[in-house]
């Protein structure tokens, strides 16, 4: 295996429930890696082992190859960004992103706050306390104090959610390019299939303390391998055991050649500017929703059409 | 009208403020310069004297003793105080139980406590007796009537008012805090120094002023726990008022321990000019 983070079997039991059933995951370097779930399916448990303020029940968490998980969390090299910051109220910007520099070696460490902070665009800011600060301020002071340190994995809880929705998706975007510029891995948590579609490499997609389904994106969102993968990723269509993605649903007036396509009737259709929401009943019962262009010209309640799809676009699930 | 209804509302508190601080104030400031009647009381003509007594090795002693006293049962109520009120803030569901038992002395006037230390501490007390039983110790140890005894005194009745603005500050921290410093490399007492104990500044403030201030001008627990072997400031103010019938000098002393007292405040406003949190 030449994961640079791997955790092997980890299971983590409170009292009276278990946050982590045997979870098994390898994350490569300098990869931006999204663990993916509902809440309550152990996303933030692995997060908080991985940076060692918990302790698995059992398993290992190993780092380049070396076991990771018997080190208090003051001696593993990688930093987190806590959902809330966690900023020290009682210092400044410039305190709080030395404040770790104490316990590593001197020089380098000097020009990497130099570098943070000119990266991060916080020179203006540094004699400020935190509560002088926006909320994408003390976000990027909290990413400036982790990333100064220069950790071998930076673990990001739900790095978005405490954001103006409206400044979510810039942020996203300086995340990732930020991600591309330091080169360090990233280890993200969150429950918004959105932010992890468009933010990660590869996505870990959690359930009940195990790894549900780990890929691309792509993979994730085109090829799920089980229905909650695929109905947690967005919307899908179930005809029988066929899934297909609103978008790849197709609604016609004639059946086309060489294609599937099943009788169907218009029940309504919603304009909603850049497409139309199509909803359709089949034959036998099943119900469809259609996300099609608005080119495509305009459908009436009671009309008969063809649902029809391209082949590939079929999702096939296991159970 | 808001600003009628405000000075309305104040105007009671006010009033009996002038009445039972301001109007005794002025008769103390006035006494403390006047000279002593022969059965108590005061007469004229004005003098200086009662001040220059502070030049007396004696009475400069007294005060000087009463600052010590105080401040080492302040240090003595931080050191135990910040361990019982860290306890206390991470107690989770105990908490309340926890806090109830620090403020259960309440309850109980602090005449009858500082009585049951009595009953514990003297030679025939508690404490000696079950040393002699045990046969740890052949004849009674002095527990009572001295320095020791005056510390204990003032430090038990004075904690929970150390506990509670510790306590107050200690819980107000996010806990996020220090797992953020252990993952930035702080080991725990590196974190406990760095964050705990500035976050924690303002509550070892208020909670030193709230003993200090009371411990210096102490005077049943230094008269009943000290036997008279040890005067301070208070018992010290109290005889001039009653036994030496020297009103004057005792106006004097008490106004200087005020004056102290209002120094010290006025440090730790000024402080508290300076960016806090």
């Amino acid at each position: 295996m030449g994961a640079h983070l791997e955790l092997r079997n980890l299971v983590k039991q409170y009292p009276g429930h278990t946050a982590l059933a045997g979870l098994s995951l390898g994350i490569r370097e300098g990869e931006f890696f999204a663990l993916l779930g509902p809440s309550g399916c152990g996303k933030t448990t692995t997060l908080r082992l991985i940076a060692g303020f918990e302790q698995p029940t059992s398993g290992e968490i190993l780092l380049r190859g070396a076991r990771l998980d018997p080190l208090p969390p003051y001696q593993r090299n990688v930093s987190t960004v806590f959902q809330s910051y966690a900023l020290f109220p009682h210092l400044t910007v410039r305190e709080n992103i030395e404040f770790g520099l104490r316990y590593r070696n001197g020089q380098a460490a000097r020009r990497a706050v130099d570098e943070c902070v000119e990266m991060l665009g916080l020179g203006d800011k540094l004699g400020r306390y935190p509560r002088q600060l926006s909320g994408g301020e003390k976000q990027r002071v909290a990413l400036a104090r982790s990333l100064v340190l220069r950790p071998d994995v930076l673990l990001l809880d739900e790095p978005l959610s405490a954001l103006d929705p409206n400044l979510r998706k810039q942020v996203r975007g300086e995340l990732r390019a930020l991600q591309r510029r330091v080169g360090i891995t990233f280890v993200f948590v969150t429950h918004d299939k959105e932010e992890a579609l468009s933010l990660a490499d590869r996505i870990a997609l959690l359930r009940g303390g195990r790894c549900e389904q780990l890929g691309t994106p792509q993979d994730l969102y085109l090829r799920p391998r089980t229905r909650f993968a695929a109905s947690f990723l967005g919307p899908v269509n179930w005809i029988g055991d066929v899934g297909l993605r609103p978008e790849a649903t197709l609604v016609q007036a004639a059946p086309p050649p060489g294609s599937p396509a099943l009788a169907a009737r218009v029940r309504a259709a919603l304009f909603l500017g850049n497409c139309l929401h199509v909803e359709a009943e089949v034959e036998g019962g099943w119900r469809v929703l259609a996300e099609v262009s608005r080119f495509n010209g305009s459908y009436e309640p009671g009309q008969p059409v063809y649902v029809t799809w391209r082949p590939e676009d079929e999702i096939r699930v296991r159970e | 009208m808001k600003d009628r209804l405000r000075t309305l509302a104040l105007a009671p508190a006010a009033a009996l403020l002038a009445a039972t601080v301001g109007f005794p104030f002025l008769i103390l400031a006035a006494y403390a310069f006047l000279s002593r009647g022969a059965y108590g009381g005061v007469m004229p003509p004005w003098t200086l004297e009662n001040w220059q007594r502070f030049a007396d090795p004696l009475y400069a002693g007294i005060l000087a003793r009463s600052f010590l006293v105080a401040a080492v049962s302040t240090a003595l109520c931080l050191v135990l105080g910040f361990p019982l009120a860290l306890l206390l803030a991470r107690a989770g569901r105990w908490k309340n139980l926890l806090l109830a038992l620090v403020m259960l002395p309440f309850w109980t006037s602090l005449l009858v406590r500082t009585y049951a230390w009595m009953f514990l501490l003297r030679d025939t007390g508690l404490v000696n007796t079950i040393l002699l039983r045990a046969g740890l110790t052949s004849e009674p140890l002095p527990l009572l009537y001295n320095w020791g005894a005056v510390v204990l005194g003032l430090v038990y009745a004075h904690l929970p008012f150390m506990v509670l603005p510790l306590y107050a500050a200690l819980e107000r921290q996010e806990p996020h805090l220090l797992e953020a410093a252990a993952d930035l490399g702080a080991r725990e007492w590196q974190a406990f120094w760095r964050v705990t104990l500035p976050l924690a500044a303002p509550g070892i403030r208020a909670g030193v002023l709230l003993v200090f201030i009371p411990c210096l001008g102490a005077f049943l627990i230094p008269d009943l726990l000290g036997g008279g072997k040890t005067i301070l400031a208070g018992t010290l103010i109290q005889n001039q008022f009653t036994a030496s019938r020297d009103w004057p000098f005792g106006s004097a002393v008490s106004l200087a321990l005020m004056a102290a007292v209002l120094a010290l405040l006025w440090l730790e406003v000024r402080r508290r000019k300076e960016p806090l949190l």
